[in-house]
């Protein structure tokens, strides 16, 4: 089994959520390299901020994408190597503010990337200021007399753009970021992961959150609506129980299958008795 | 009121002597403490302006264009990956004949990611139509501020400002510096009463189509104005210092100049090295001398050629490259001398990319290196500073 650690010094906080997910992904990939997954084959790609350096901690090939583009790199490069496994490790800022337009499109196009949100629910690299999953009124460095702006739900943004699957793990849960992490690499299409990922600097949540959250259980995640209902039952702001693990899965042709180089709509043989009856008139 | 203060906390409450009636910034390094304590004077009731901490900085500067039509004097801040995300607004904004003032923090563009100071973002957007002016320190940053709304809003312009100031280097320094007096500002400043905005009781359409035969006339009225922005620049500057009392040139400003045999161009930070520099070699009886650009664009061609018209080699130091060719400030200086009388050699530097200090020893040996050329010893006119050959 090989080690994903990397040798880069770790800058994060003391108490950061981020640490559990470093700790989550290196056994989730390590349990699947034992299954056959070559893990030379796995790519990251981060944003831009204190998620990102992810990629320096974890010693599988990396890509740095600027601030907000990490599913059209991850796109782009699933695209032109299908046989790689394609995991985007983003921000709550860089994927639910600056690049918000590109998670829509991914659900809505399934391609067969993974994306894990480290949704701290600040800017934390930039060092405190409120994002679009802040809850209305928080006093973040830019709005120090408290945002007048209600968050969104991430979840019911992908759910309603079509994707075929979607989770939300918390930092302070590392056997069950595990599982969904696993679940997530190995579902064929996009895989959206919303992370409650605890800021121990600029936004330290683990008490509210520990008293709130609890596991899906006799859920079934094959229904939509089942999905949508437990997807509102918390918004990000108002008071509620927040539930954690898979909320929906479906199977769904990939983008990647739309492309006729990567799974032909014309057979060859077909093509060549059709070239060769050209090549008759010349 | 002298303060010691941090850069960009000087700089906000320069703009909020400004009284805009809308700001909307999104966070980056090293803007980040301008726009920050701009929101703080908001909630502590200090500034009467509707704050948008918005999504992107395309959405910043978009949402000003908005506000900006139907008459509110606007104020935005970035630097870097955000100016360049900024792009089509630039164009979009100056192309409107919007008077937009942003301050940017200068900071290199990646790849490779880095955060700290060079030019080449604000410089890569030379053309894009605003008009670009450059600080030497806190002090220079504050007092353009006022005077950039000025000429941004004066109705024989109507063109946006950028205010730039070098990243961390002086957005992150606590330095002594007068602070704006709001009565100095408001009797320097008038309301801006635009006679051209969205009005429902006068319907217009801002941003229209314009086919092949009224586009270049539209250009061309922007260029024009770019160009007249050159007396309201100097205007803006001796008004300023009528009732303030400071100066700092107009559209560019000189030191050491009048018997220069080396006369070094440059804009930005690194001028307050320079100064001293050219102090310490004046007193080996060096013959080096100064000439600061505050405005990048309009660029100040005619100032340039009196500047330097009795010097005998140039030395231009800058921020940024034009990968492909020379760099900018090099390249428009030596177009701006092809056709005049003057033949000194022109050389190039650059220098300070990604954060790298230029210190006095670099100064020191860019004139060597000059004072050479100025005697004949041919040198490549053009180069990268001090690179670490082992790295290439
Ligand atoms: C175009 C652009 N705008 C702004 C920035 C500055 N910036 C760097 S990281 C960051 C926010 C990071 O927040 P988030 O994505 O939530 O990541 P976190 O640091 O919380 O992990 C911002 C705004 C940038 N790099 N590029
Ligand atoms: S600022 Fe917040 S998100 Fe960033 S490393 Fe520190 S605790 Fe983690
Ligand atoms: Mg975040």
């Amino acid at each position: 089994m090989r080690s994903l650690s990397a040798p880069a010094k770790n800058t994060w906080c003391p108490g950061c959520g981020n640490f559990a997910i470093l700790s989550a992904i290196k056994p989730a990939l390590n349990a699947l390299e034992e299954e056959g997954l070559d893990l030379d084959r796995v790519v990251v790609v981060s944003g831009i901020g204190c998620h990102a350096k992810i990629a320096d901690y974890l010693n599988v090939n990396s890509f740095y994408s600027i601030h907000g583009r990490v599913l059209p790199v991850a796109t782009g490069i699933k695209l032109a190597n299908p046989d790689l496994t394609v995991i985007g490790f983003a921000g709550d800022g860089d994927c639910y503010a600056e690049g918000l337009d590109h998670l829509i499109f991914a659900a809505k196009r399934n391609v067969d990337i993974t994306l894990i949100v480290h949704n701290n629910r600040v800017y934390g690299l930039t060092t405190g200021q409120y994002t679009p999953t802040s809850p209305y009124g928080f006093k973040g460095r830019s709005t120090p007399g408290g945002t007048v702006e209600r968050p969104l739900n991430p979840l019911e943004i992908v759910l309603s753009s079509g994707g075929s699957f979607l989770g939300r793990g918390y930092s302070h849960g590392i056997e069950l970021l595990k599982t969904l992490f696993r679940q997530a690499i190995l579902h064929k299409g996009f895989a959206f992961l919303d992370v409650l990922q605890v800021c121990a600097t600029f936004y330290n949540m683990y008490n509210y959150y520990n008293q709130r959250v609890y596991e899906l259980k006799d859920h079934d995640a094959s229904s939509y609506s089942a999905a949508l209902k437990k997807i509102r039952e918390w918004d990000y702001n108002s008071e509620a129980q927040i539930a954690l693990g898979l909320f929906y899965q479906r199977v769904l042709p990939t983008y990647e299958q739309s492309f006729s180089h990567l799974s032909p709509l014309v057979s060859p043989e077909r093509e060549e008795a059709i070239r060769s009856t050209l090549e008759s008139y010349i | 009121m002298m303060k010691v203060i941090e850069g960009s906390h000087a700089v906000a409450h320069a703009v909020m002597c400004c009284r805009p009636d809308v700001i909307s910034a999104y966070p980056i390094t090293p803007q980040t403490h301008i726009v920050e304590h701009l929101s703080q004077l908001v909630a502590d009731g200090k500034l009467n302006t509707e704050f948008l901490t918005v999504d992107s900085e395309f959405s910043a500067l978009s949402s000003l264009v908005g506000a900006s039509v139907v008459g509110a004097r606007c104020y935005s801040s970035t630097t870097s990956q955000g100016l360049a995300l900024m792009w089509e607004v630039l164009y979009n904004s100056s192309g409107l004949r919007l008077p937009l003032v942003m301050t940017v923090a200068n900071r290199a563009l990646g790849a490779p990611l880095n955060i700290w100071n060079d030019q080449q973002d604000s410089v890569g957007a030379r053309d894009s139509g605003w008009i670009q002016l450059y600080a030497e320190n806190v002090q220079e940053a504050v007092d353009m501020t006022p005077q950039a709304y000025k000429i941004a809003e004066d109705p024989d312009i109507l063109l946006p400002v950028m205010v730039c100031m070098d990243g961390f280097i002086l957005t992150h320094v606590y330095e002594p510096v007068y602070l704006l007096e709001q009565d100095k500002v408001d009797s320097y400043l008038p309301p801006y009463r635009p006679a051209v905005v969205l009005d429902t009781a006068n319907p217009k359409t801002f941003g229209a189509f314009v086919d092949p035969s009224k586009f270049t006339e539209y250009r061309y009225m922007q260029w024009d104005a770019q160009i007249r922005a050159k007396q309201k620049i100097v205007d803006a500057a001796l008004d300023f210092q009528k009732i303030f009392g400071r100066y700092y040139g107009g559209l560019i400003d000189t030191y050491h100049a009048e018997d220069a045999e080396i006369m070094i161009v440059t804009m930005g930070s690194v001028i307050g090295t320079i100064r001293d520099c050219i102090d310490s070699m004046r007193a080996e009886g060096i013959k080096v001398g100064l000439t600061k650009i505050r405005s990048y664009r309009p660029f100040p061609a005619e100032a340039l050629q009196k500047a330097l018209k009795d010097a005998s080699v140039i030395a231009v130091i800058e921020k940024d490259t034009t990968v492909g060719n020379q760099s900018a400030l090099l390249t428009d200086l030596k177009a701006a001398l092809y056709n005049s009388k003057l033949r000194m050699p022109v050389l190039g530097f650059t220098a300070g990319l990604g954060g790298r200090d230029i210190t006095v020893t670099d100064i020191r040996k860019m004139v060597e290196i000059s004072s050479r050329a100025k005697d004949g010893v041919a040198e490549s006119d053009y180069q990268f500073l001090d690179l670490k050959k082992e790295l290439l």
